[in-house]
Parts: structure tokens; C-alpha cells; sequence
């Protein structure tokens, strides 16, 4: 019977000191390893979080420059290609004027010419008949003594004129 | 330097215990056990019934005829003699009188082992609190307790919010698996915070006092979780916890059980009754369980060692030496076995606690 009879005096120690061990280890050691084992568990808790809020902005944050930078090449292709566009155009609109201009020169030059060949023309018939009354008063002034004479000196004159 | 200063502390207290054990040489070499010859013969079953049991003083082991034993106080109160504290050296292990008293002898006696009165030739028990073998282990593994678990909370205070080191990394999971695994399921997630802390005072104090009873020579050996009285008051504190937070869900269940047929109930009380002894019968299942399994380990551990003797006894020192070879393979078998069963019991010892508890405490379904 000896070991399951429960002893007094063990009985009296175990319990006066096993309430002793419940209440210190409780107020010195159970509280605050819970407390602070709770604490670290809502930080990670926290921390966890918060970097998958951070991961969620960073997504965010890239979808927005994207976005930007998206709309920055668009920017750029639109306006390369209304540079191109307003190149195009003032190249054409430069042809067509060079053109006229030209047209207009070439005009003025053929008037010009017109002119003057119309002023050459005029002064050479002036010339003609200066030389025309010349070469008469000449004829008029050796007074033909004779017909031979005269048409001999008629000739030389007319070979001494050079029509241009 | 706190901490070595505790060390020291420790060590001293541990000391001072050996240098006042008794170096005293056996008087009475002849009357050893049997009185019969010349030898004494080995007897493996009060070998063992002395090992698992208590005793007045620790007895450290036995060189020859030399016993080194620590001697402990005796503290005893009797009608007769009033208070009587003396070390238990006195009794000269067990063979003389000191004051008055004596420690009981003889196979019938009731009292055998225990201190005893004589008063008009008759032995009368007195009251006995004095520090036994197992008194003093559970005052060293209180020490033990106390002290790793609240260095382990200054650590943690110390070093609020970063990763554990060292021991508090070892005991860290351990605490959790006592409050994420039985407190949190057994009791529920809004009541369990608050028997968290006795729950773990009990796993750790029986898991310790588990593994110091493997230890086989001092402080541990003592075989405390095998002691009824130590399971009956560990049991008794479940039993108290539980009864004194029962809820009226919990009363209701026992006195007028829901979902059961009146006739169960009504002209002769039977499932009211069976209930009722349920609240007595939990903890004593608790206490039993305990104290069944570690006592049965040290009693196979102890009966492979006894086979060294016996095969000594019978054919001389070489089957001694053989049966020891056999032996120490059996108990370091056992020994992982044992180290498996202190953790099992202590969890299971927790376990049920809690499982009592959030009986006790659950909120009306």
C-alpha cells in the first residue's frame, strides 16, 4: 500500500508550494513572456501588413509611371508627326512659291527681252535709214556724172554697209 | 553576472547538501535485510519499492558498508511531544531511536518507513512534514523552475519585439505549443488567456520533474511525478480551478443534462449522479495516470537493473557482467522510451486539464 497512499507531509509541501510556484511564476514569468510574445506577434502581424500595403502602392506607383511614361510617347510620336506635318507643309507651300517667283522672273525677263529686242529692231532701222539717207546724200553729192559712175559708187557704198 | 551569481547560488546550496551527508559507517553490517547468514541477500522488490518510494534522508549510494546519505529534517508534531525538528541522521539509517521516535520496521507494519512515536509501547504516526527525499527534489526543481522561467521572462522583456536566443528560443515553442495547441483549442479563443498561465506552470513543472526523475543520481532520481501525492495535488488543483469557474452551462449539465431521457433523470437520479461522480472521477483519472506511468517506467528501468544482481547472485560475476551488458542496452532502450513518456504524460496531463477547464467554462450552444 505504501506507494499509492498519499503522503501528508508531501501533500502539505506540494500544495503550499506548487500555490507558490502558480503565483510567482505567473506574475513574474507567464505575464509578461505572454505580453510580449502577443506584443511580437501583432508587430510581425503589423509589419506583414504594412509591407503588403507598400508592395500594393509600389504596384501602383509603377502603373502610374507606365501610364506617364505612355503618355510621354505618345506626346513625342504626336509631335514628330505634326513637325513632319508642318515640314511637309511649308516644303510644299516654299515649292509653290519658288515657283511662282520663278514664273514671275521668267516672265519679267521675257517682257524685258521683248522690249529690248522690240528697242534693237527700232534702232536698227533707225540706223537703216540714217545710213539709207547717208548713202543717198551721198549719191546725191558726187552728182552722177555718169550712170556708170554713179551706180559704181552706189555699189561701193552698199558693199561699205553692213546690215548688222 | 546575475546570472552566474544564481549559478554559484545553486551550486553552493547543492554542495553544502553533499558535505552534510552523513559518512557514517553501517553499525549494523550483520542485520542487513536478511538476519538470516552471513550474506545478504538481494531483494529486488524492496530494492525498487525503495527506490520509486520516499525516505527521510537522500540516499546517494552505498560503497561497501559505507552509506553516503544527505541528511534531512525531520519535522514532526505530536500530541504527545509537541513540535520535534532533528535531522533524520539521528536515526542512524533507520536502525536507532532519537526523542522518542523511530522509523517503523517489520513487514505487517502499516507504518513501515515512516517516522513513528512510542508512546506506552505503542507506535503513533504524528504529524509528518518533514523534508523527505521527494520534499527536497520538488523544493530543487521549484528553484530550477522559477529560475529558468523568470530569466527566460527578463530575456523577453529585454529584448521586447526581436527574435528569441538562447534558452528563451528553446522554451519558446514550447510555450506556444501549450498556449496555441491545448489552452486555444481545448478552452476557446476568448477564454483561454486567462488559464493560459496555470496551464503552463503545470506542463513545465511536471515535463521537469518528468526528466529529473530519469536522472539517475542527485537532484534528480527522486521519483516525484511518480508520487500519488504529488499527482493528487496536482490533479486537486485542476479539480479546484475547474469546480470554481464552472459556469452555470456547466452545473446545468451535470444536474439536468440536456438531450438525455427524463426517465434517465427523474424518479431515481441515475445520469445526475453519473455526472457528479464525473467531476470527481476526472481528477482522479488525472492522478492516476500520471503517477501510473512514471512510477511503471522507474519500475522496469530499476527491474532490468535488479536482473544485473539477480544474474550475479545466481552464477557468479561473469553472468552478472553478461546480465549487465543486457541490461544497460534494455535501459537506454527505456530511458528514450521514458524521455518520450515524460513529454507525452506532461502534455496529456495539460491536455486534459484544459479540456476540463473549457468543459467548465464553454458558453451555452
Amino acid at each position: 500500500m505504501g506507494i499509492v497512499t498519499p503522503d501528508f507531509g508531501l501533500v502539505f509541501w506540494m500544495t503550499l508550494s506548487f500555490f507558490l510556484v502558480l503565483y510567482i511564476l505567473k506574475k513574474y514569468a507567464w505575464k509578461p513572456i505572454l505580453k510580449s510574445l502577443k506584443a511580437r506577434e501583432k508587430s510581425i502581424d503589423e509589419a506583414l501588413k504594412a509591407a503588403e500595403r507598400a508592395k500594393d502602392e509600389m504596384d501602383g506607383l509603377r502603373a502610374e509611371n507606365e501610364k506617364i511614361l505612355q503618355e510621354a510617347r505618345e506626346e513625342r510620336e504626336k509631335l514628330l508627326r505634326d513637325a513632319r506635318e508642318v515640314k511637309d507643309r511649308i516644303l510644299a507651300d516654299a515649292k509653290v512659291d519658288a515657283k511662282a517667283e520663278a514664273d514671275k522672273l521668267i516672265r519679267v525677263a521675257r517682257a524685258q527681252i521683248e522690249s529690248e529686242k522690240l528697242s534693237a529692231i527700232h534702232e536698227i532701222k533707225e540706223t537703216v535709214v540714217s545710213i539709207s539717207v547717208e548713202i543717198a546724200e551721198k549719191v546725191i553729192k558726187n552728182s552722177l556724172d555718169s550712170v556708170e559712175k554713179q551706180k559704181k559708187y552706189a555699189d561701193s557704198l552698199l558693199k561699205k554697209i553692213e546690215l548688222n | 553576472m546575475l546570472k552566474k551569481f544564481k549559478v554559484i547560488l545553486i551550486f553552493a546550496f547543492s554542495l553544502s547538501l553533499i558535505f552534510s551527508a552523513n559518512y557514517a559507517y553501517s553499525q549494523h553490517g550483520e542485520d542487513n535485510h536478511g538476519e538470516n547468514g552471513d550474506e545478504k541477500k538481494f531483494n529486488p522488490g524492496e530494492m525498487i519499492m525503495g527506490h520509486i518510494g520516499d525516505e527521510y534522508g537522500w540516499h546517494i549510494m552505498t560503497i561497501g558498508e559505507k552509506h553516503i546519505t544527505i541528511s534531512l529534517p525531520i519535522i514532526v508534531y505530536s500530541k504527545h511531544s509537541g513540535l520535534s525538528v532533528f535531522m533524520s541522521s539521528k536515526f542512524h539509517h533507520g536502525h536507532s531511536s532519537y526523542k522518542g521516535f523511530r522509523i517503523a520496521e517489520g513487514e505487517d507494519n502499516p507504518n513501515k518507513g515512516k517516522v513513528v512515536e512510542l508512546v506506552a509501547e505503542e507506535e503513533v504516526r504524528p504529524y509528518d512534514i518533514s523534508i523527505t527525499k521527494n520534499t527536497l527534489s520538488l523544493f530543487i526543481s521549484i528553484i530550477i523552475i522559477l529560475w529558468i522561467f523568470i530569466s527566460v521572462a527578463k530575456e523577453y522583456q529585454r529584448r521586447e519585439g526581436q527574435a528569441p536566443k538562447g534558452l528563451q528560443s528553446f522554451l519558446e515553442p514550447l510555450i506556444l505549443f501549450v498556449r496555441d495547441d491545448i489552452a486555444k483549442p481545448a478552452i476557446g479563443k476568448k477564454k483561454y488567456i486567462k488559464y493560459t498561465p496555470f496551464l503552463l506552470s503545470v506542463f513545465f513543472f511536471i515535463l521537469l520533474n518528468n526528466l529529473l526523475g530519469l536522472v539517475p543520481f542527485f537532484p534528480g532520481g527522486a521519483n516525484l511525478t511518480g508520487n500519488i501525492a504529488v499527482t493528487m495535488v496536482l490533479a486537486m488543483f485542476t479539480f479546484v480551478i475547474t469546480t470554481i469557474n464552472g459556469n452555470r452551462n456547466y452545473w446545468k449539465h451535470i444536474f439536468n443534462t440536456p438531450g438525455v431521457p427524463w426517465w434517465l433523470k427523474l424518479p431515481v437520479p441515475l445520469m445526475p449522479l453519473i455526472e457528479f461522480m464525473s467531476i470527481f472521477i476526472k481528477p482522479f483519472v488525472l492522478m492516476i495516470r500520471l503517477f501510473a506511468n512514471i512510477t511503471a517506467g522507474h519500475i522496469v528501468a530499476l527491474g532490468f537493473f535488479s536482473l544485473i544482481f539477480i544474474f550475479g547472485e545466481m552464477g557468479g560475476v561473469g553472468a552478472g557482467i553478461g546480465g549487465g551488458v543486457f541490461s544497460v542496452v534494455f535501459t537506454i532502450f527505456l530511458t528514450f522510451l521514458e524521455l518520450l513518456v515524460a513529454l507525452i504524460q506532461a502534455y496529456v496531463f495539460t491536455l486534459l486539464s484544459a479540456l476540463y477547464l473549457g468543459m467548465a467554462t464553454e458558453e451555452h450552444h
